[in-house]
């Protein structure tokens, strides 16, 4: 990192990880949900296996080692040959017999790291893959966000998996394990949060150019806040406030509706994230930077600086226009 | 004692003058002898090796540090590709079988030559055109950035549009033909060459890993280069395999390229097992423990790997019964592992090892191959699988198999066979030096990336930011992987001054225990003066059958000196069944990988009429190649 750089997009990045910084990891030691738990201590125990296995390896190198030199000549495997055989195979078949035993036991924690049945939990969330960032629709409201997602606590949340584009994969470490999205396929995961937290999501499949600036958040809310979060999502975008944020309108129709959504006014645009609520966000682009005034001026003009690549173009706006379209986007609650 | 050494001296001479090859550069273009194949085999694929390590190195030097701008997104990508297809397609499958087998297996089965020498030419040049193929259209911005796995829809046209993916595809095909080629000579040599007396279970344990990888590839390349042929017909001819809009399928392509590309890491690998345990016996002078096991375990390895495939694909949805088959299956191959590795302990245990540096590569790939295949695995634990699929977890896991277990054995044989090879002896003391920077160097450069995917960084990831935790591991592995650089550069270092300047070898400075050091350091063009004749799997402790050799010089038997000959054994029990005459040198085989490298241009610039022109010459250079063929004896 070189602070001293000039440009919003390492200024962002360093600012990102300070907010990053406090709380949301994608640390899959540190479970914060049943399915994420199970796997941790399914690794704990192979961990345990595993070291012992490399100990008793280690440990016949060493001898051989020590052994060096204090060996007669002889080419023969001699009687001894016969019980090396027996042991080589005995021990051989344990393991085989041990490997058995996770396969059966594996077949438990598949069980309880599955996705609930469709329709068998209260919500169910769709999430859709794009080159990149994450658009997340909850089934059966209106409400659609991207990046960022609020989930109740202690609540079975069925997330419906899909893509706009290429593979990419959804993973919150912390929570549970993996899953595809690909073309043609009908995948789902479970999310489900012992505590109320912010827990970091990944694209974890190799995805073009900005697969490393592809994660998301999960805001694991108390149940009525999340309910009053979700009420307010479904809502159409306000509208503008001030005699400046309906200059900002006027410019989002002419440079930025043609790719991205706001409901409630006439930019349908799908290339681009929702941006209906844009102002509850507390990221962009993908956890890259977060989401205020300054960084978002940033964004619009430079997005190709901090995000290299990536489906937005550098919009040319004049310094009036730019804090107009601002004001705008900052009032949408 | 005269009237004996006169007609010795004077069937020697023959063969020399039967066997010699064309002057110059002109011999090295159309030689057919297998061990000059075999070195050119090995500078090539050294040279491939370099850029397939700098190309890792620029990706550790970007990542040393979160927010690095060494390079950008668009380069790292391609260099993570090319990284990729470099080491496992011209690297150490050309490394182990291309330049290991083509010059030993020859050697080790006391044949003269390959089954079919003008073959083994073309699959040289066939690999080198290959590997210029890609390397030329990298060099002119057309690198493939889809990562060596290739995953479509990201790698089809709409996603792609660029030439890079189609220099992927065709580059895999053209060096598929290559190890076709290879794969099917080594396993009509092992067959048909071995010297009288050898049968399969007199053959050494080295030829058994390298029938298995032989095996292996024939078996699982046509999978890949059907996968690359969709690809590329998708791509540029309207088709859609994998176009799910139009009823193709995603998933296809990840079937087809696994199910080549898991019985590839074990050819990768099987190649490593052989050299263990051809070295072994050498520092130990102890027959292996377990022969005939290690023999079947070399081959139930690729065998197993055959089912096993879907394991890279359990977070594409597959349903639990699937997917808890092909983890049960993946859980076999613990069975012939576990019996290579106590085996390989049990004769260091047992024997006399002296820890000589090629020893030390041995003893050092055991550890490694052991900690890569613990952590291999754990993803039979499925659902941990899960978790830490496409994380640095899996990337340090197949490290420490691809570079940990198939690479040091690669690094111990260059060693053990320099001897013959130059006829000079490796300098011991920096020879270990450059083991213990490899060993150290190559764990500080892969322990940490275990800790890193469990933390949650995921792989093909140009950059990430300070907040993740993840700095740390990252710049501790860039200093690995520089030290790993460095200790590589030691043992090349080693090689080359003890090439200038080491002492005479002689033909068998370990007491080998098998044919190739039977013979001259280096070994003459005909290999053996006469063709020997074998009663166990350690022909060369066999004093007696040497001794039974000299004299048949001596006497005029087994010589073969009436002509370009060598002796062709029955399959199973190796009785000798006849003489047959081998071709001389060709300039056949350059000419046809030529005119296929206009085919494989043509079709990736677009110009189908200039692959058709050139399509048609290679029929033709076929018809010179048949045109003279060599006299039944």
């Amino acid at each position: 990192m070189k602070p001293g750089r000039s440009g919003g997009g390492l200024l962002g990045l360093a600012a990102v990880s300070l907010l990053a910084g406090c709380g949301s990891n994608a640390d899959s030691l540190h479970p914060q949900g049943p399915g994420a738990k199970d796997i941790a201590s399914l690794w704990w125990w192979l961990l345990g296996g595993c070291s012992f296995g490399m100990a008793f390896v280690t440990a016949l190198l060493v001898l051989a080692w020590f052994r060096r030199k204090s060996m007669g000549p002889g080419r023969e495997p001699g009687e001894r040959a016969g019980w090396i055989v027996i042991l080589t195979l005995g021990v051989g078949v344990m393991i085989a017999g041990l490997v058995a035993l996770f396969v059966v036991a594996d077949v438990f924690t598949i069980r309880g790291t599955e996705a609930p049945a469709a329709a068998a939990t209260s919500l169910t969330v769709r999430a859709v893959g794009h080159q990149w960032y994450w658009e997340f629709d909850y089934t059966g409201t209106t409400a659609v966000t991207a990046d960022e997602i609020h989930i109740p606590v202690r609540t079975p949340v069925r997330v419906d998996v899909d893509t706009g584009d290429v593979i990419h994969s959804f993973w919150v470490p912390e929570l549970n394990r993996k899953i595809d999205a690909i073309p043609g396929q009908r995948n789902a995961i479970e999310l489900y949060a012992d505590k109320p937290g912010v827990y970091r999501g990944e694209c974890l499949q190799y995805c073009g150019l900005q697969h490393a600036h592809m994660d998301f958040l999960v805001f694991a809310d108390p149940p009525a806040k999340f309910k009053a979060w979700l009420a307010d999502q479904e809502r159409p975008a306000r509208a503008p406030a001030s005699a400046l944020a309906r200059r900002g309108a006027q410019v989002f129709t002419q440079e930025c509706q043609s790719c991205h959504t706001i409901r409630g006014t006439s930019a349908h645009g799908t290339v681009g994230p929702d941006l209906t609520h844009l102002a509850t966000r507390t990221t962009l682009a993908g956890v890259t930077i977060p989401n205020s005034k300054t960084y978002l001026g940033s964004w619009i003009v430079g997005s190709q600086r901090i995000k290299p690549g990536n489906q937005m173009p550098d919009i040319t706006l004049t310094n009036r226009k730019l804090r107009a379209l601002l004001a705008y986007l900052d009032g949408l609650h | 004692m005269t009237t004996i050494e006169l007609p010795t001296r004077q069937r020697v001479d023959r063969l020399e003058r039967m066997w010699q090859p064309e002057p110059g550069v002109l011999g090295w273009l159309t030689t057919t002898d297998h061990k000059r194949i075999g070195l050119l085999y090995f500078w090539t694929t050294l040279v491939l090796f370099g850029l397939g390590g700098a190309e890792a190195l620029t990706m550790r030097t970007q990542l040393a540090s979160p927010n690095n701008n060494v390079v950008g997104p668009s380069t790292y990508d391609q260099l993570f590709t090319m990284h990729g297809v470099t080491m496992i397609f011209f690297f150490i499958i050309p490394m182990t079988t291309g330049a290991f087998g083509n010059y030993l297996i020859p050697l080790m089965i006391g044949a003269r030559d390959m089954a079919f020498p003008r073959m083994n030419a073309l699959s040289f040049w066939v690999f080198l055109a290959s590997g210029l193929f890609l390397y030329i259209g990298f060099a002119a911005g057309s690198g493939p950035d889809g990562a060596w796995f290739g995953y479509v829809p990201l790698t089809t046209r709409a996603f792609d549009p660029g030439r890079g993916e189609d220099f992927y595809a065709l580059a895999i095909i053209f060096n598929g033909i290559s190890s076709s080629l290879a794969s099917a000579n080594f396993i009509v040599t092992m067959f048909k060459m071995r010297a009288p007396g050898m049968s399969f279970n007199r053959m050494p344990t080295f030829c058994y890993a390298f029938l298995a990888a032989s095996f292996g590839l024939l078996f699982a390349l046509p999978a890949l280069s059907a996968d690359c042929i969709y690809l590329w017909l998708d791509r540029n001819h309207g088709t859609h395999f994998f176009d799910v809009a139009k009823g193709g399928s995603t998933l296809l392509w990840q079937h087809l390229f696994w199910f080549f590309g898991h019985p590839e890491v074990y050819i990768l690998i099987v190649p490593a097992f052989g050299i263990a345990t051809a070295i072994i016996p050498a520092f130990t002078q102890r027959k292996i423990v377990a022969y005939p096991l290690i023999a079947i375990a070399e081959l139930l390895v690729v065998f197993i790997g055959f089912g096993v495939w879907a394991h890279h694909m359990f977070t594409v949805g597959l349903p639990t019964i699937t997917v808890v088959f092909f983890a049960a299956a993946t859980a076999m191959v613990v069975i012939p592992s576990a019996i290579q590795v106590f085996s390989w302990c049990m004769s260091l245990i047992t024997g006399m090892p002296r820890f000589k540096t090629p020893l030390l590569f041995i003893a050092g790939f055991i550890f490694m191959f052991v900690n890569g295949g613990l952590t291999g695995l754990m993803f039979v634990a499925i659902p941990f699988d899960q978790q830490v699929h496409n994380t640095y977890f899996v990337i340090a896991h197949f490290h420490y198999i691809i570079f940990g277990a198939a690479v040091f054995p690669i690094f111990g044989g260059m060693y053990y066979w320099f001897p013959k090879v130059t006829g000079k002896l490796y300098l011991e003391r920096p020879g270990q030096i450059s083991f213990w920077l490899i060993f150290v160097g190559t764990n500080l450069l892969f322990f940490p990336m275990y800790i890193v995917g469990l933390l949650g960084m995921p792989r093909e990831i140009y950059t990430y930011a300070p907040s993740t935790g993840w700095s740390a591991y990252n710049l501790a592995e860039t200093i690995g992987g520089y030290l790993t650089a460095f200790g590589i550069l030691a043992l090349l270092g080693n090689l080359v001054v003890s090439y200038r300047r080491g002492e005479p070898a002689g033909p068998d400075p370990w007491n080998g225990p098998t044919l190739e050091w039977a013979t001259s350091s280096p070994p003459p063009e005909y290999n053996f003066a006469v063709i020997p004749t074998v009663t166990s799997a350690y022909a060369n402790w066999d004093v007696a059958d040497r001794e039974r050799d000299a004299r048949n010089l001596a006497d005029g038997a087994m010589v073969l000196d009436q002509g370009h000959e060598t002796a062709v054994s029955s399959v199973a029990d190796g009785r000798f069944s006849e003489i047959v005459e081998m071709p001389h040198s060709s300039p056949w085989p350059p000419i046809l990988a030529f005119c296929l490298a206009m085919v494989f241009t043509g079709l990736v610039i677009g110009k189908i009429g200039l692959a058709a022109i050139f399509a048609l010459l290679c029929l033709v250079s076929l018809g010179g190649w048949h045109w003279k063929e060599p006299q039944e004896a």
